[in-house]
């Protein structure tokens, strides 16, 4: 546009003197000279004035909007449930398996707000990224410490070290959020073998191999601060080791799958949990020994062409297997008789989920544990009955749950589910869920 | 327990001997980049892209395999602009490649290289899911592919220095192969000016400020958010009122919100390729865009 202007005038100009001084040809042809190069000087002036205000523009349409640009990234993650329990929550118990010390029942009964989740993550610099995620619980307003971490960026050759309270590598569900589940509550496996779930105070070193076909091997030294280890050890070495290996990869286009192998070893002082004698009295009994945890897990995720925008599918579960060897008080506060228990168990779960419409998930998840042996030294010498450990009784609960939600968009989730629960000793519990999920603030990246 | 961490600290060091790949290991988020490495890169490179064609570069996975693969990356190619906000930074923690991280001259995100359009005035999510640092899908202007191919190129000399002059070389000739096709297109696509268009989603608009064509509506009620029957409706009556010429979408949309109101609104619709692979003649960057173009003309003609 510029251009044809500066022309047209060089032109206009150029043609006037032209016409008047036919005669002079030389001095007009040093004045067009002059003029094509005052042209040519303006329109090199005009070219770098343009590329000037492309650059500005670019810098300008780049340029990060607030002030607070370099603050960390920070969302935030808000449930509320309605639950319709057919037998009180308060008594849920898994009837076979040693009581892990946290809580572990689905849900209460009527309208009542989760877990709120609030997460700050940033790189901290060229080395670290740092990552924290507290819950605050409804009731006694108290803020716990889901995550709080540091990880390394800064490593090569494959190599990860995560620092801090971190959700364990054992498993596959144990590492996901509550709020990226894809049912309202932990499968029941992870309830009797991780307490729900296992956040470690600790350390963890990951490798991952320089193969096309995806492979990882780590190791994790923490504190032990949970069931399966026991009440705090006051102890300079490590409370639990966790080993852990994933191998995963693509088939085609459409699949993608992962699989697992975990192994967790503590050594559980003291670890108490409370039952009723066949007296009917309530006591407090106590473990120290050792556990062994083996989990082997696998996921499998379908798309049509890798696009999970309409439909996809997912495939999931996972097999657990504890040996424990150790000692068991019977009454520590009255009769304190101690004498060996062991006990192999092992529990899984499958789960299904199918995305049949954008926006619209169901999924069914079957769960089954089994109490397996549990020799009770006490009871084997005829000091005390089987009746005096009700709840290591051998039985092997089982749950079917299905589930249906809908995602308005990336960043909100209704879900309704149904579980028939047969947790209890010959006592089947309806339990239904109505929730909402719905995170707000930065976009949260989710695992495989 | 002991044998077994032997034997892993055993493969983990023969594995760390292999000596480096002799060629680039490039990591591209998307079609388009992986493209235009090896266009710039040849046979120096080996390019590895982390999506197809058919798949919505919103919404992937973060897979094992893309973790592998980012692994041994020694340039990661991306649009950027939180295109990839929902799986890239998760493939950088798990990497372990500290060559890739952001702020390395390996990490290349093309859109903090161009003048970017559609940068939201009001950021809130009642809008959709926006793209704060404004719209990511700047591959469609030619003119961005030609500024991007001098900044990858700027790139590929830096990490590998001995071949500097051959990734010079080759950023000469592409570029004068460029600079013709893109006088060509810009000829092409002139009857396209004015046109109005319904697009899918806003992954047209680079597209649309380059060759002058107009929007007159989008399928998606808000950006990410799939198209619902209430907005279709009431983008037919629109149609009625002030129609569009034509209905775009991308291979990996559902055609059938297209074809619904085609259908109820009589306005042709066609599919584009959107990035390289999306269509069978869009198999390098220049048949992309010269199929986008064929594929509009024979469309609005």
């Amino acid at each position: 546009m510029f251009r044809i202007m500066w022309y047209a005038m060089a032109f206009a100009v150029a043609a006037l003197p032209a016409q008047a001084q036919e005669s002079d040809t030389a001095k007009m042809r040093e004045e067009l000279r002059q003029l094509q190069q005052r042209l040519q000087q303006l329109e090199k002036r005009l070219e770098q004035a343009e590329s000037t205000a492309t650059q500005a523009a670019v810098q300008a349409s780049s340029r990060p909007q607030t002030e607070s640009a370099l603050n960390p990234g920070v969302s935030v993650i808000l449930n509320g449930v309605y639950g319709n329990f057919s037998r009180d929550p308060n008594t849920y118990r898994l009837n076979g398996f040693v009581p892990t010390m946290g809580d572990v029942a689905a849900g209460r009964r009527g309208l009542s707000l989760g877990e709120s989740e609030l997460a700050f993550m940033s790189n901290i610099d060229h080395m670290f990224r740092g990552t924290l995620i507290a819950s605050i619980s409804p009731d006694n307003s108290s803020i716990d410490v889901e995550e709080g971490y540091i990880q390394t960026i800064g490593l090569s050759h494959g190599f990860t070290i995560k620092a801090g309270r971190f959700f364990s590598a054992v498993g596959y569900q144990n590492q996901v959020h509550a709020h990226a589940w894809d049912f309202a509550d932990t499968p029941l496996a992870m309830k009797v073998f991780l307490g729900n779930q296992l956040n470690e105070d600790g350390i963890q070193f990951k490798w991952v191999a320089p193969t096309d076909l995806y492979f990882d091997a780590g190791v994790e030294f923490g504190r032990g601060r949970q069931f399966p280890s026991g009440v705090d050890r006051n102890k300079n070495g490590f409370g639990s080791t966790n080993l852990f290996t994933h191998l995963g990869g693509d088939l085609g286009q459409s699949i993608a799958w992962q699989t697992g192998l975990s192994h967790l070893r503590t050594s559980p002082q003291d670890r108490a949990y409370d039952d009723v004698d066949s007296a009917g009295a309530a006591v407090t009994n106590s473990f120290t020994g050792k556990s062994r945890l083996w989990v082997l897990d696998g996921v499998l995720k379908w798309a049509p062409n890798g696009n999970p925008t309409y439909n996809n599918f997912k495939l999931q579960g996972e097999y657990f297997r504890r040996n424990e060897d150790g000692n068991l008080t019977f009454d520590t506060a009255g009769a304190a008789l101690t004498d060996g228990l062991s006990s192999r168990q092992s529990g899984w779960y499958l789960q299904a989920v199918y995305q049949f419409l954008p926006q619209w998930r169901f999924g069914y998840r079957y769960d089954r544990l089994d109490s397996g042996t549990t020799n009770i030294g006490l009871v084997d010498s005829g000091a005390l009955s089987a009746a005096d450990f009700p709840v290591l009784g051998g039985y092997n609960p089982k749950r079917n749950t299905a589930m249906i939600d809908w995602n308005p968009s990336e960043f909100s989730r209704i879900r309704l589910q149904f579980a028939r629960d047969y947790s209890r000793l010959n006592q089947p519990d309806n339990q239904l869920l109505l929730q909402y999920i719905v995170s707000l603030g930065a976009h949260g990246a989710h695992k495989f | 327990m002991k044998t077994l961490l032997k034997l892993l600290l055993a493969i983990g060091a023969v594995l760390l001997a292999w000596p480096a790949a002799a060629a680039l290991n490039v990591f591209a988020c998307e079609p388009e980049w992986g493209a235009l490495a090896q266009e710039l890169g040849g046979d120096r490179v080996s390019v590895f892209s982390a999506t197809t064609a058919l798949q919505d570069p919103h919404r992937i996975e973060a897979r094992p395999s893309l973790i592998a693969r980012i692994r041994n990356a020694d340039l990661v190619v991306c649009s950027g602009s939180e295109l990839e906000v929902g799986w890239l930074p998760l493939l950088l923690t798990q990497s372990g490649n500290d060559r890739i991280q952001p702020g390395s001259p390996g990490f290349l995100e093309a859109s903090q290289y161009v003048v970017k359009l559609e940068i939201p005035k009001v950021i809130d999510r009642a809008l959709g899911d926006i793209h704060p640092a404004g719209n990511p899908h700047i591959h469609l202007d030619p003119r961005n592919i030609a500024k991007v191919a001098e900044v990858l190129t700027g790139r590929l000399v830096e990490l590998d220095h001995a071949n500097a002059e051959l990734y010079k070389t080759r950023a000469d000739a592409f570029a004068r192969r460029w600079q013709p096709a893109l006088e060509s297109w810009t000829k092409r696509a002139a009857p396209l000016k004015g046109v109005p268009l319904v697009v899918y989603h806003k992954d047209m608009s680079y597209f649309i400020n380059w060759s002058g064509m107009r929007e007159a509506g989008a399928l998606e009620p808000r950006p990410g958010i799939p198209p619902t029957p209430s907005h279709l409706a009431d983008l037919v009556e629109r149609m009625q009122r002030n129609p569009a010429k034509v209905i775009v979408y991308s291979p990996y949309n559902n055609p059938r919100a297209a074809e619904f109101l085609s259908e109820r609104a009589k306005i042709p619709d066609v599919l584009l390729p959107f990035t390289v692979g999306g269509t069978e003649k869009a198999k390098d960057l220049f048949g992309l865009f010269d199929d986008t173009i064929d594929r509009l003309l024979a469309t609005v003609k």
